[in-house]
């Protein structure tokens, strides 16, 4: 064993281990800077134009340089992800992280102190807010359309009632061409293939807006499931989040689920329409999302906690729709964070909402973007208002 | 019993099936080695670019008519694994080799036993255990995920690692060299640190690549404790990204765009991880030689 | 050197108290020994204790009920339990078998300049990342694996027997997470066995070959009994790895959290996928506590699992190993 063979050895080794820091040390520092500098520039120049022209004055962020760790919901993650992208154009210092965990993960993180703020699609319980204490508001962003989707290549339109749609995730409907399937859908020429039941394995807040429907439609869904962010499933295969759901859709043929409208349609799977309580089957899309919302305006709790399930009338609704929250405290210690947070959450409600159209999710009905907007107003930072409403 | 097999013909066949079947055996072991490596270097290669290195994430353009394309790269998650990792290396280098030169140069002892039997157990211990105990231990006692939380729970899987391969490697540095700096009026200490320990390096070296390639691959651990970030991140007491994790992140996601994404991501990830491995290999053979 | 001459040899220097440094030079490296110790317990008292609340409501009796509801506190462990040992069994009879034969051909057979190669080719397998494998199980084996051998055997064997019954038609499930287990651990297995068929002395293989045995029969009278335990032992060692496998397991398996089904088509789920799909998001403490509870059966069946394992590989290869090295 000679003392040279061995210094090669060392050599070398420590030379490899610079082959594989290059990347991390040479290239490192100067991205950040790029992502800092150069990037912000060709987004303002991409982003600013389209704004502009919406609201006269545009809206200028305070300069604070912050980072915001927030995780919550896959629901809205593509919008979320979408004006978080889009905002380091107007504010290149604030580098928000927002992890498309699920709702459950998504409140406990928030309420357990590890996040700045968190996003859910199902309101905190009661018994949550009491044991966090401390005041907490549910600022609504978006609202979105809880989708049903399935994998029949072959089979072009197909429509559901609330009561078979509970008795296909009950495991009682197991054929595409069972009765009760055919029965809805005169005309359409049914294959004779297994259903393939895909749901969420995670505690999220998509299933408890889906669940919520099924047990507002069937009694037997109440009694022998019931609701929430994971429930026992009689049968079917889980995915993990919105995109686990999708992609075990689309490589099960046979399969149906259930995914936030974006997931479905960005993957060209199909959106039946759903028997509303009006008796009508309407499509999912924006105009119907909103439709279900506005039967529930002029009763809207002063903490905007709401389900808009299954609305009792309107022809044009569609029944499976939901808010997605953000939740915030409203004692802030940090001001900085305090004011990137108020900050951007005032541009996603004002100059983000057309990036929330592009993508599937319906803009919040004015009456409520004014409450979130005052709520906004009321966030402290040791006892002073963290935000006023630009004039 | 072989007396009583008379027939030739017969023990000439059934050798020769055996035969066969053990070629076979080691064919088809080989077959899902080729075709992982050859699926991950293809499809991971096809998306690789220069942005793929030298840019984080970029929120994937997308729209209801289906058109989605991925943007960004994977930089965060190069940052974050090396950062993660490095800094488990860290804690796990001093402990796993000082516990290493115990167990090879006080041997016989029921503490040493022990510590040996324990090496065993925690090198046997499920990777998702260490992360749940690093969750309850770390994360939420501190309320927040970090780098340093993963760090933590890679480095008890990487001690046991480094502990075995020092110990066996300082066994292999012939006694005649500890006696010969003993002669000499050396104290123990010192001729462990400066006669047996370097005459030991290439192997410790070896054995931290190894601990290293095995850490970087680790997924479910850093599930519970670092919880993922989009953005580029240095600091360990922040959450951040990790290769494993964007490659577990992208194979979840519905968009075959994305899915490319993690090909890349797995390319790199696999890429370095064997690479390491190799290196580790190189080292000890050319001791050994 | 024994406990004794380490003893007085260090009341010897603290007598003459001249070398403090190797005084201290034992402490420091013993109290790193002490460290490795303590992570040990650490680990079992965190989740012995982290699990105080789901013990005293439910006992260990959950472990053998079905049903998985966090939102009604109805949890039994048993899907998870039984998805755990059916997937790494499967990945032990298909890995076991396979990985003796390899063990066997590399160390008895095989021409020597393939043997390195080979082997080391076979160890590259043990070297790439549990992810990886579960994301080549989604995207290539899965969609293979559905329409070349489930469907077919589900249509035609699946027909009387229910172990192989449809409908496949996810692909996901326990079956699939066994055959993505058994590549895994296929590497571990091979490498053991082929440590222990090393250590199997040549008079043994002599002794055959004089009177006259085929090369087989050598292998199967000369060498595989005098290392079975050790072989055994590696297999256990396979199986504890496939037991506490969490990524490759969660991304194939389905998910299936409440209930067991006899198909191994069907999806299922595994103690360490549960955990890891659970833990972030349960909303309570009692749903924490209880996967902290699996966490603790998983830790221990390993544990156990292990001691065994390791107990039979040391008394094949302790002795003769030991003088080699000497």
């Amino acid at each position: 064993m000679s003392l040279t063979k061995n210094r090669q050895i060392v050599f070398f080794c420590f030379l490899a281990l610079l082959v594989f820091l290059a990347p991390a040390c040479g290239s490192g520092p100067a991205p950040t800077d790029m992502t800092k500098k150069d990037q912000p520039t060709v987004e303002a120049e991409t982003a600013e134009p389209k704004s502009a022209p919406k609201t006269t004055n545009s809206f200028k962020p305070r300069a604070v340089k912050a980072k915001l760790t927030a995780s919550g919901a896959s629901f809205p993650d593509p919008i979320y992800q979408k004006w978080i992208e889009s905002y380091k154009g107007v504010a290149p210092d604030v580098a928000i992280n927002y992890q498309p965990v699920g709702s459950g993960q998504g409140r406990k993180n928030f309420f357990g102190g590890s996040t700045d703020f968190g996003g859910t699609d199902k309101y905190a319980s009661d018994e949550e807010l009491e044991t966090f204490g401390k005041d907490v508001f549910h600022i609504p962003t978006v609202l979105g359309a809880v989708v049903v989707t399935y994998n029949l290549p072959d089979l072009e339109k197909i429509q559901f009632s609330g009561e078979t749609l509970a008795n296909i995730f009950l495991g009682k409907i197991t054929k595409w061409n069972a009765s009760a399937i055919a029965k809805e859908n005169p005309g359409v020429e049914l294959p004779d293939e297994a259903i393939t039941v895909v749901h969420r394995s995670d505690g999220s807040g998509t299933t408890s807006i889906f669940t919520n429907y099924l047990s507002s439609v069937s009694k037997d869904w109440q009694t022998k499931v019931g609701t929430g962010d994971s429930v026992e499933w009689p049968v079917g295969i889980g995915g993990e989040k919105n995109p686990g759901v999708a992609q075990a859709i689309k490589q099960t043929e046979g399969a149906i689920g259930y995914v936030e409208l974006i997931y479905a349609t960005a993957n060209k799977l199909p959106t039946p329409a759903i028997k509303n309580a009006a008796g009508e089957y309407v499509e999912p899309n924006l105009a119907s999302t909103s439709a279900a919302a506005e039967g529930f305006l002029k009763t809207m709790p002063a903490d905007l906690r709401v389900n808009i399930i299954n609305p009792p009338e309107g022809e044009k609704v569609y029944p499976i729709a939901g808010f997605t929250w953000i939740l915030v405290t409203k004692e802030q210690t940090d001001k900085t964070k305090a004011t990137a947070l108020t900050d951007f959450l005032y541009w996603s409600l004002t100059e983000g909402t057309k990036d929330a159209e592009a993508l599937g999710y319906a803009p919040l009905p004015e009456t409520v973007r004014e409450k979130a907007l005052e709520k906004l107003t009321q966030i402290e930072v040791a006892g002073k208002p963290a935000f006023k409403l630009p004039k | 019993m072989i007396t009583q097999a008379s027939n030739y013909k017969q023990r000439k066949i059934v050798d020769q099936f055996m035969r066969g079947l053990m070629v076979g055996a080691t064919i088809l072991a080989l077959i899902p080695l080729f075709l992982i490596l050859g699926y991950v270097i293809f499809r991971g290669a096809s998306s690789l670019s220069l942005a793929f290195f030298t840019e984080a994430y970029k929120a994937p353009q997308m729209s209801l008519t289906g058109d989605v394309q991925s943007a960004g790269g994977v930089l965060h998650g190069i940052v974050g694994s090396i950062l993660i990792v490095g800094a488990s290396l860290l804690f796990a280098l001093p402990i796993g080799i000082l516990a290493g030169v115990f167990l090879a140069e006080y041997p016989a002892n029921s503490v040493a036993t022990t510590v040996r039997f324990a090496t065993d157990v925690l090198s046997a211990a499920p990777s998702i255990v260490v992360g749940v105990v690093a969750y309850i231990l770390i994360v939420q006692r501190t309320k927040q995920f970090s780098g340093l939380a993963g760090s933590v729970a890679l480095a008890v899987l990487m001690i046991p690692v480094i502990t075995r391969t020092t110990e066996e490697i300082l066994k292999l540095v012939p006694h005649t060299v500890r006696e010969a700096a003993i002669a000499l009026g050396t104290p123990k200490w010192k001729t462990t640190f400066t006669v047996v320990l370097p005459a030991a390096t290439s192997g410790i070296v070896t054995g931290a690549l190894l601990a290293f390639a095995r850490a970087t691959g680790e997924t479910a651990p850093l599930l519970l404790t670092v919880l993922g970030n989009n953005n580029l991140g240095y600091s360990l007491l922040e959450p951040l990204a990790a290769l494993p994790l964007l490659t577990y992140k992208y194979t979840e996601m519905p968009f075959p765009e994305l899915n490319d994404l993690a090909w890349g991501t797995a390319l790199v990830l696999t890429g370095l991880v064997l690479s390491v491995n190799l290196l580790a290999r190189w080292a000890t053979r050319s001791r050994l030689k | 050197m024994s406990q004794k001459e380490e003893n007085s040899s260090f009341y010897e220097v603290w007598q003459r108290r001249t070398q403090h440094g190797d005084l201290l030079f034992g402490w420091l490296t013993l109290f790193f020994g002490l460290v490795v110790i303590t992570l040990v317990f650490a680990i079992g008292y965190v989740v012995w204790s982290g699990s105080a609340e789901a013990r005293d409501r439910f006992g260990f009796g959950f472990l053998f009920q079905t049903g998985w509801n966090p939102v009604k506190h109805n949890f039994g462990a048993m899907p998870a339990i039984y998805g755990t040992l059916v997937s790494s069994l499967i990945a032990v009879t298909l890995a076991g078998p396979l990985g003796i034969l390899i063990a066997v051909f590399l160390s008895e057979l095989c021409p020597l300049h393939l043997r390195n190669p080979l082997s080391f080719l076979i160890e590259l397998l043990a070297a790439i990342p549990s992810v990886i494998y579960g994301m080549w199980g989604v995207f290539v084996f899965i969609p293979f694996f559905k329409s070349g051998i489930a469907k077919p055997l589900a249509s035609t064997v699946g027909q009387w027997l229910p172990l192989f019954a449809g409908p496949v038609a996810a692909g996901r499930g326990v079956m699939v997470a066994g055959i993505i287990l058994a590549i895994m651990i296929l590497p571990t297995i091979a490498a053991i066995a082929r440590e222990i068929l090393a250590v199997v002395p040549n008079h043994q293989r002599e002794a055959l070959l004089a009177v006259g045995a085929t090369r087989w029969e050598m292998i199967w009278y000369g060498v595989l009994p005098y290392s079975r335990a050790g072989i055994v032992g590696g297999i256990m060692l396979g199986l504890g790895r496939a037991l506490g496998e969490t990524m490759a397991a969660l991304m194939v398996i389905g998910s299936a959290k409440s209930t067991i089904e006899n198909s191994l088509f069907a999806p299922g789920i595994t103690a360490a996928a549960l955990i890891a799909s659970e833990l972030p998001n349960a909303n309570d403490s009692l749903h924490e506590s209880t996967l902290i509870l699996i966490a603790l059966v998983l830790f221990g069946i390993t544990l156990i699992l292990n001691i065994l394992a390791r107990l039979l590989v040391w008394q094949v290869s302790r002795g003769p190993v030991g003088t080699i090295r000497a």
